[in-house]
């Protein structure tokens, strides 16, 4: 496994609609990303309220819901990412 | 079952489809609203609101989303499967979704404010995918366990069931009993309209099932705990009887299957549904009048169904043979429902809940449970005594003949023993086993015979091959004896009959030789009689010849004289 791949993380968002919770949680995750983890992320943003068969598939209950699915094992964060420490630990980004 | 008797203007009901349980209610639980069903582990909650879902899905066209927070989908349907409900049919027919919602709280951190609208999106995902008209949340307080918020958790709790409320779905919500509080996270804050309780005790070692209403926001409902049970046959509560005393009343009469028996009621036998108690001590053939009732209700084209719990069926069927009467062939024609349980394998309300179903279900003329006093060694005397009256209740209203033995303790007064009893029974035929000069006799006496004149008498019961007969006792002597008394008695009685026969002839014969000898004596004065009045008659003779003589002599000598 190249540290390159190693270190990309491939991150999903699960939202619902505009909400103020939804939407601090894209501009956290964002932020965060950018400063600690420039070029070696993927942010993916799901809008559940469009397909909520996601919801279903990909076992989410509470919203915002981070995953991260790589590097594997998968690692689920919700709340809207208001503790940048916190955040970096779950996605161990030291 | 939302027909017009439970038409409540005041609120619309969702039928349960558990037998019981919508008459209690008058109709079921508050449609589109809520309902909480607490209860500890293991007590059926679960199977309470899978019954509510197929019930609706399969009988009322209300589909409905089962929402489980613990167990997989197929362990759901293989659960359900030992009440008879083939839920794969069910959600292959689009009328049941089952909605899997696991949160595994090792692989989930908090940061930061959320909410649970994944949870709704899913949850309005599979309501709208089969138009649910009814909802199982089964159990929600997984959640608790899986969030560490619980202040977020609880709002939204609130929240869903708002938002159920507000769609007009008709929700079961279970929730694990806590310490001093129905539920372990208060979940009952927040359902205002339907609380039920469902308990699981264990009482001498055998478990009942009861269920409460803690609440019912809008109906009246009973408050008392019931019983319930589940088994193959679904979940059923059983309220006690509010039946009250309108039964219907029959004039119907239905024979004992004892010629005598009948005739000692005026003929013809017992009224139909009438309850009829055959007391007696061991060995007293309360069984065999039993079998003897069922043997004639059968051999007339009607049902009977027997509730044993001292013998098995083939044993049962051997011993009443030896009367003449052939139980296995009523059984093979489908006349008769013979069940053997031992009392101490269910509780008395189990008992009671198989007895009412099996009867539901065979539909029989006349039941016949043997014997009742196997219960008194299980449950206290109370609710024995309650249990009795459901099922007199039941047979009543069913318009079925009860046919009950009750096993006397030899030394027990039975009056008072049984004055619990007696009251409920319309009937009560005694069998004695009394012991005199070195045996026992069975003899039978009809202690209460409601609304049919009956005979006084205490009849001598004699079993033999050809049935049950009840001979008239020896009543002479100013005392009534049976057995080998009254066969001394009799004989005694022919004895004297024979001897005063005896006298009779003698005087008879006595004064016959009399009359023959007076006769004779008779005889004997008349040929006296006669001899002398030959004699008087010979002197007047003689005397005349005499004269005559006298005259001619005296004419003669005149002529001689010449003058």
């Amino acid at each position: 496994m190249s540290t390159e791949e190693a270190s990309t993380r491939k991150l999903i968002l699960y939202v619902a609609g505009e909400t103020p919770k939804s939407l601090a949680a894209i501009s956290n995750l964002e932020r965060i990303c950018r400063e600690h983890l420039p070029g070696k992320y993927r942010i993916e943003v799901i809008d559940l309220k469009k397909n909520p068969q996601l919801a279903r598939e990909h076992k989410i209950v509470a919203i915002p819901t981070l995953v991260r699915e790589l590097p594997i094992p998968i690692r689920k964060i919700i709340g809207d990412l208001s503790d940048e420490q916190k955040v970096l630990i779950n996605l161990k980004v030291e | 079952m939302s027909d017009s008797r439970f038409s409540t203007k005041s609120l619309a009901k969702s039928p349960t489809g558990i037998s019981g349980f919508d008459d209690l209610t008058l109709g079921g639980l508050p449609k589109g609203r809520p309902t909480l069903v607490c209860g500890t582990a293991g007590c059926g909650k679960t199977l309470f609101a899978a019954t509510f879902l197929v019930h609706g899905a399969r009988e009322l066209d209300e589909p409905g989303v089962f929402v489980s927070f613990e167990e997989r989908p197929s362990d759901i349907i293989e659960n359900v499967a030992s009440l008879g409900f083939d839920l794969d049919a069910l959600i292959e027919a689009e009328k049941v979704v089952i909605e899997h919602i696991a949160v595994d709280p090792s692989e989930v951190a908090e940061i930061g404010d959320f909410d649970l609208e994944g949870l709704f999106l899913r949850l309005e995902l599979a309501i709208d995918s089969i138009g649910a008209k009814r909802v199982v949340l089964d159990t929600i307080e997984s959640l608790f366990s899986a969030f560490t918020n619980q202040a977020v958790l609880r709002a939204e709790i609130r929240r869903l069931f708002d938002w159920l409320k507000d769609r007009g779905l008709t929700t079961v919500i279970t929730g694990e009993r806590g310490d001093g509080a129905l539920t372990r996270q208060g979940l009952e804050e927040y359902v205002s309209d339907c609380v039920l309780l469902l308990d699981h005790r264990v009482q001498n070692q055998i478990s009942t099932r009861r269920l409460r209403i803690v609440k019912y926001r809008g109906s009246s409902h009973g408050t008392n705990e019931y019983p319930f049970l589940i088994d193959q046959g679904g979940f059923s509560v059983l309220p006690v009887s509010s039946l009250g005393l309108n039964h219907r009343v029959f004039d119907e009469r239905v024979s004992t299957g004892v010629a005598d028996l009948d005739a000692m009621v005026g003929g013809g036998g017992f009224h139909r549904g009438s309850s009829i108690l055959i007391s007696g001590v061991a060995g007293s053939g309360k069984s065999s009048l039993a079998a003897s009732f069922v043997d004639a209700a059968c051999k007339t084209g009607q049902k009977a169904l027997y509730f044993s719990f001292e013998e098995s069926q083939d044993q049962t069927v051997r011993n009443m043979r030896s009367l003449g009467v052939d139980l296995g062939a009523h059984i093979a024609a489908d006349k008769l429902r013979y069940v053997a349980a031992r009392p101490t394998f269910y509780s008395l309300e189990m008992h009671l809940a198989l007895m009412l179903r099996e009867a539901l279900a065979f539909r029989p003329d006349v039941f016949v449970l043997d014997p009742l006093s196997a219960f008194t060694e299980t449950g206290n005397r109370t609710e024995v005594h309650a249990m009795l009256l459901r099922i007199v209740d039941f047979l009543k209203s069913e318009g079925i003949t009860g046919v009950l033995t009750h096993l006397t303790q030899s030394g027990q007064t039975v009056i008072e023993t049984e004055s619990g009893l007696s009251s409920l029974m319309d009937a009560w035929i005694l069998l004695l086993n009394r012991e005199s000069n070195g045996e026992f006799n069975r003899e039978l006496y009809l202690l209460k015979a409601r609304g049919l004149s009956h005979s006084n008498q205490v009849r001598e019961f004699v079993m033999g091959g050809d049935g049950i007969r009840l001979l008239l006792p020896y009543t002479g002597q100013g005392q009534a004896l049976t057995g080998a008394a009254r066969r001394v008695a009799e004989a005694e009685e022919r004895r004297r009959e024979r001897l005063r026969e005896i006298e009779a002839e003698k005087a008879q014969h006595l004064i016959e030789q009399r009359r023959r000898r007076t006769l004779a004596q008779i005889e004997v004065l008349r040929s006296e009689l006669e001899a002398d009045e030959a004699e008087l008659r010979g002197l007047v003779q003689v005397e005349t010849d005499r004269r005559t003589q006298v005259e001619t002599d005296e004419v003669e000598m005149r002529k001689s004289r010449g003058n």
